[in-house]
C-alpha cells in the first residue's frame, strides 16, 4: 500500500441552510483498499459521499488528489479527475443493451459514429476480468435479475478506469447468491488496485470485506478502525456514540446467556 | 427447446484464471448463465429466434407486414386497380411528405413524450414559403430555406418550454397546437390561399417523376448493394473482432427480402401502363428515413435520446445533456414539420389556411405509432414511419377507389390506429412475462 493516499479529506465541512450536516470530517483512501463509510440513518454518510462525487461543494476543509489540493464543484470534476460513483438506484436504461449502458455518456466512437463492435469487445474483456456472469451483453438491462443489474451498475463505474469507486448500499434488496457475488465484485476491485469507498448498513458485508472502517456520527469522525483488530461490539458503540445502550446491554445479555450455557 | 443447450467451459476461456476456484466450494463456476438462449447457426437457428421472439412479445414490424399483405389482398379484391401504377405512386407520394413529419414524431415518441403541434407547424411552414417567395419575390430556395428553418425555431421554442421550465410537452405543444395554427391564418392574411407557381422547386416536390426507367431500377440496386455490404461488412469485423455475428444464410434471407421488396416497387412504378417512374417524393423520403435511422441507432445523439426515452436519471447521471437532447428533438421535430408542410402545399396546390390542419396530426402520429414506436418511449424504429404511413395511405387509396365516404374513412383509420396501439400495449406485457421488457 503506497504512502500517498489516492484521496484525503482534511477538515471537511458542509452546512444547509442551520443545519451542520459534516463538521472537520477527515478521510484517506489509499489504492487497493476498501474503506467502509458507517453510520447511522442522518450522520452524514450520503453527504460526505457527495461532497467526494461533485454533488455538492464542500464549504471548508481540503481535498487532496495523489497529495494535490483539488477543487470538486460538478460532478465533471470528480469524473475527470477519476472517481466513480454508483447510485443506489442503480441508475440504469432498462430500455439499452448492456453494452450501451456500460458506455453511455462516453461511447467509444470512430470517425463520429458509434463504434458498437470496438464497444461489445471491450465490454466483454471488462466482464470477464471481474468473472461477471450475464447471459448476453445484447440483451436489454430490463431482463437482468437484480443482482445482474447491480453487477452491471459497478462494471459500469469502471469504463472510465476509475481510481477511486464508491459504492453506496451496494448489497441492499440483494438476495444471498446476488450479495456474495457483488462482495466478491469489490474484493476484485481492491485487487485491480482501485481505492474503494463501501456505504453499508450491514456489518457482515463490511466485516467481510473491508480493510478500515470509518465511523461518522452527528457529521463527525467518530474513529476509524482497522477491521481484523476491531470487535463487532466497537464498531456498534462508535456508530451508536456510547456504550451503554440498547444494542450493548442486548449483546452484554445474550452473552451471559451463552456463557451460561 | 433444443437451443436451450450451452455447456460450461465451452464458451469462454478465461473465467477460471479471473475467478480463482479456492474462493468456490461448489462445483465450478459455468462461464455462462446456463439459462441463456444461444442461437444455433444456420437458418434453422434462425427460424427458432424468430419464433421464440413473437412468442415474447417482441413482434417488431411483424404486424405491419401481416397488415399491409392484408389491405393489398382485400381491395385489390374489391377494386383490381389496387395495384396499378398510378394508385402505387399515388400511396408513394401522398405517404412521403406525412411521412417525413412522422420521423420527427418517432424522434419525439422515443423521448417518451408528444408533439402535438406539427400539423400546425406544417402550415406555418408552408405559409411562410409562399409569403416570402410568392407573394415578396424571394428567391425560392432561401425561401424553402427559411420555412425549414422556422419550423425549426417553433420546434425549439417547444422544446425551450418542456425542457428548460418544465411544462409537460402535451401542454407546450397543444398550445404550440393552436397558436401556430392562429399564425398561419394571420400570415395568409385575406387570401386564404397562395398558388405554387408552376415549375416551382415547391411544386416539383410530388409531381416530379424520374421517367428514365434506370432511376428506379438503379435506386433499388443501389439500396440493395448498399444494404448487403452493409451486412457483410459488419460480419466480418464482428468475426475478426472474436464476436458473434451473423450466419452467412441470415444475410443471404434479409438481402434477398429487401431486394424483392425494392424490385417490385421499381417494377411497379415504372413498367405497368400508366407508370410515370420513380416519385422525387419517395426519394426525397426514403433520404429523410435512411439519414435519420443513421442518426438514431449510430450517433451518440441517437444512443442519448434513447436513453433520456428509457431513463432520464440515468441518463442525467451519466453527463448525458438531457435539457439539450430534449429541445433537440422538439427542434428536429418542427424542422420535419415544416418540411413535409411544403409537401402538402405542393400536393394541395399551394399554401392555404388548411394546410396541416384536419387530421394531419393524427395521420403522422398514427403512423409513427401503427409503424411500431412504442407510445411509452424509448422503444421504436425510424422506419415505423414509412411503414405506418403506407398503411394509413393505402387505406385511404383503396376506400377512395371503392367509393367509400369520408366519414367511414375516418372511423377504420381510427380503428387501426386503436388496433395499433393495442398491439403495443399487449406485446409489451407479454414482454414483461417474457423477462424482456
Amino acid at each position: 500500500m503506497s504512502a500517498t493516499p489516492v484521496l484525503a479529506l482534511r477538515g471537511i465541512s458542509k452546512r444547509f441552510g442551520a443545519v451542520q450536516a459534516l463538521t472537520d470530517v477527515d478521510l484517506e483512501i489509499h489504492p487497493g483498499e476498501v474503506v467502509a463509510l458507517v453510520g447511522d440513518n442522518g450522520a452524514g454518510k450520503s453527504t460526505l459521499v457527495k461532497t467526494i462525487s461533485g454533488v455538492h461543494p464542500i464549504d471548508e476543509g481540503a481535498i487532496e488528489w495523489e497529495g494535490e489540493t483539488v477543487r470538486i464543484n460538478r460532478p465533471n470534476d470528480a469524473q475527470e479527475l477519476g472517481v466513480a460513483t454508483v447510485y443506489q438506484d442503480l441508475a440504469l436504461c432498462d430500455n439499452l443493451d448492456v453494452v450501451a449502458n456500460l458506455f453511455l455518456g462516453s461511447e467509444l466512437r470512430k470517425a463520429s459514429v458509434l463504434d458498437e463492435i470496438a464497444m461489445e469487445k471491450r465490454a466483454k474483456e471488462l466482464l470477464d476480468t471481474l468473472s461477471i456472469r450475464i447471459p448476453s451483453v445484447r440483451i436489454p438491462v430490463a431482463s437482468l435479475s437484480g443482482g445482474q443489474r447491480q453487477v452491471v451498475a459497478i462494471a459500469r463505474a469502471l469504463i472510465g478506469d476509475p481510481k477511486v469507486v464508491i459504492l453506496d448500499e451496494p448489497t441492499a434488496a440483494l438476495g444471498v447468491e446476488q450479495t456474495a457475488q457483488v462482495l466478491d465484485l469489490v474484493e476484485r476491485l481492491r485487487e485491480r488496485g482501485h481505492g474503494v469507498i463501501l456505504i453499508s448498513h450491514n456489518m457482515a458485508d463490511v466485516r467481510a470485506v473491508a480493510d478500515k472502517v470509518a465511523v461518522l456520527r452527528l457529521g463527525r469522525n467518530n474513529g476509524v478502525f482497522d477491521v481484523a483488530s476491531t470487535s463487532h461490539e466497537e464498531i456498534i458503540a462508535a456508530i451508536t456514540g456510547a456504550t451503554d445502550n440498547a444494542v450493548t446491554r442486548r449483546q452484554a445479555r445474550t452473552d451471559t446467556k451463552e456463557d451460561a450455557k | 427447446m433444443s437451443d436451450l443447450a450451452k455447456t460450461p467451459g465451452t464458451s469462454t476461456e478465461k473465467p477460471a484464471a479471473a475467478a480463482p476456484a479456492a474462493e468456490q466450494p461448489a462445483a465450478p463456476v459455468p462461464a455462462v448463465d446456463p439459462r441463456l438462449l444461444v442461437r444455433e447457426e444456420g437458418f434453422k437457428g434462425y427460424w427458432s429466434e424468430f419464433t421464440r421472439k413473437v412468442r415474447g412479445g417482441e413482434l417488431g414490424s411483424l404486424p405491419v407486414f401481416v397488415g399491409l399483405i392484408v389491405i393489398a389482398i382485400v381491395f385489390q379484391f374489391q377494386n383490381s386497380n389496387f395495384l396499378s401504377a398510378s394508385s402505387v405512386a399515388n400511396v408513394a407520394v401522398y405517404s412521403s411528405g406525412l411521412g417525413i413529419m412522422a420521423v420527427g414524431i418517432v424522434f419525439v415518441l422515443l423521448l417518451g413524450e408528444i408533439d402535438l403541434s406539427v400539423g400546425s407547424v406544417a402550415g406555418v411552414g408552408a405559409a411562410v414559403w409562399a409569403v416570402l417567395n410568392v407573394n415578396n419575390g424571394w428567391n425560392e430556395w432561401l425561401a424553402i430555406i427559411v420555412a425549414v428553418l422556422s419550423g425549426m425555431a417553433l420546434g425549439a421554442l417547444h422544446g425551450f418550454f418542456f425542457a428548460k421550465i418544465g411544462v409537460p410537452a402535451f401542454v407546450v405543444t397543444l398550445a404550440g397546437f393552436l397558436g401556430w395554427s392562429g399564425l398561419q391564418d394571420w400570415m395568409m392574411g385575406g387570401e386564404g390561399s397562395i398558388n405554387t407557381p408552376s415549375g416551382s422547386a415547391v411544386e416539383n416536390l410530388t409531381n416530379y417523376f424520374f421517367e428514365d426507367k434506370a432511376a428506379g431500377y438503379g435506386l433499388a440496386l443501389v439500396a440493395v448493394l448498399a444494404y448487403a455490404a452493409s451486412l457483410l461488412v459488419d460480419s466480418r469485423r464482428r468475426k475478426t473482432a472474436g464476436l458473434p455475428a451473423r450466419p452467412t444464410s441470415e444475410v443471404v434471407l434479409r438481402t434477398a427480402v429487401v431486394a424483392v421488396l425494392c424490385f417490385v416497387v421499381a417494377y411497379v412504378l415504372n413498367e405497368p401502363e400508366g407508370a410515370r417512374g420513380l416519385p422525387l417524393a419517395l426519394v426525397l423520403f426514403l433520404a429523410v428515413l435512411i439519414v435519420a435511422d443513421f442518426v438514431a441507432r449510430r450517433t451518440s445523439f441517437g444512443r442519448q435520446v434513447f436513453a433520456v426515452g428509457g431513463n432520464p436519471e440515468a441518463a442525467r447521471r451519466a453527463g448525458i445533456n438531457v435539457d439539450r437532447v430534449r429541445i433537440t428533438v422538439f427542434a428536429l421535430s418542427g424542422t420535419l414539420g415544416a418540411f413535409g408542410g411544403l409537401f402538402i402545399a405542393s400536393l394541395s396546390g399551394g399554401a392555404t389556411k388548411s394546410v396541416g390542419g384536419g387530421n394531419t396530426l393524427m395521420l403522422v402520429i398514427a403512423a409513427a405509432v401503427i409503424g411500431g414506436t412504442s407510445l411509452f418511449g424509448g422503444r421504436g424504429k425510424v422506419w415505423s414511419a414509412l411503414l405506418g404511413m403506407i398503411v394509413i395511405q393505402s387505406i385511404q387509396q383503396g376506400l377512395n377507389m371503392i367509393g367509400m365516404a369520408n366519414a367511414i374513412q375516418y372511423m377504420i383509420t381510427g380503428a387501426v390506429l386503436l388496433a395499433a396501439v393495442v398491439i403495443d400495449s399487449v406485446s409489451r406485457r407479454t414482454q414483461k412475462t417474457a423477462g424482456r421488457a
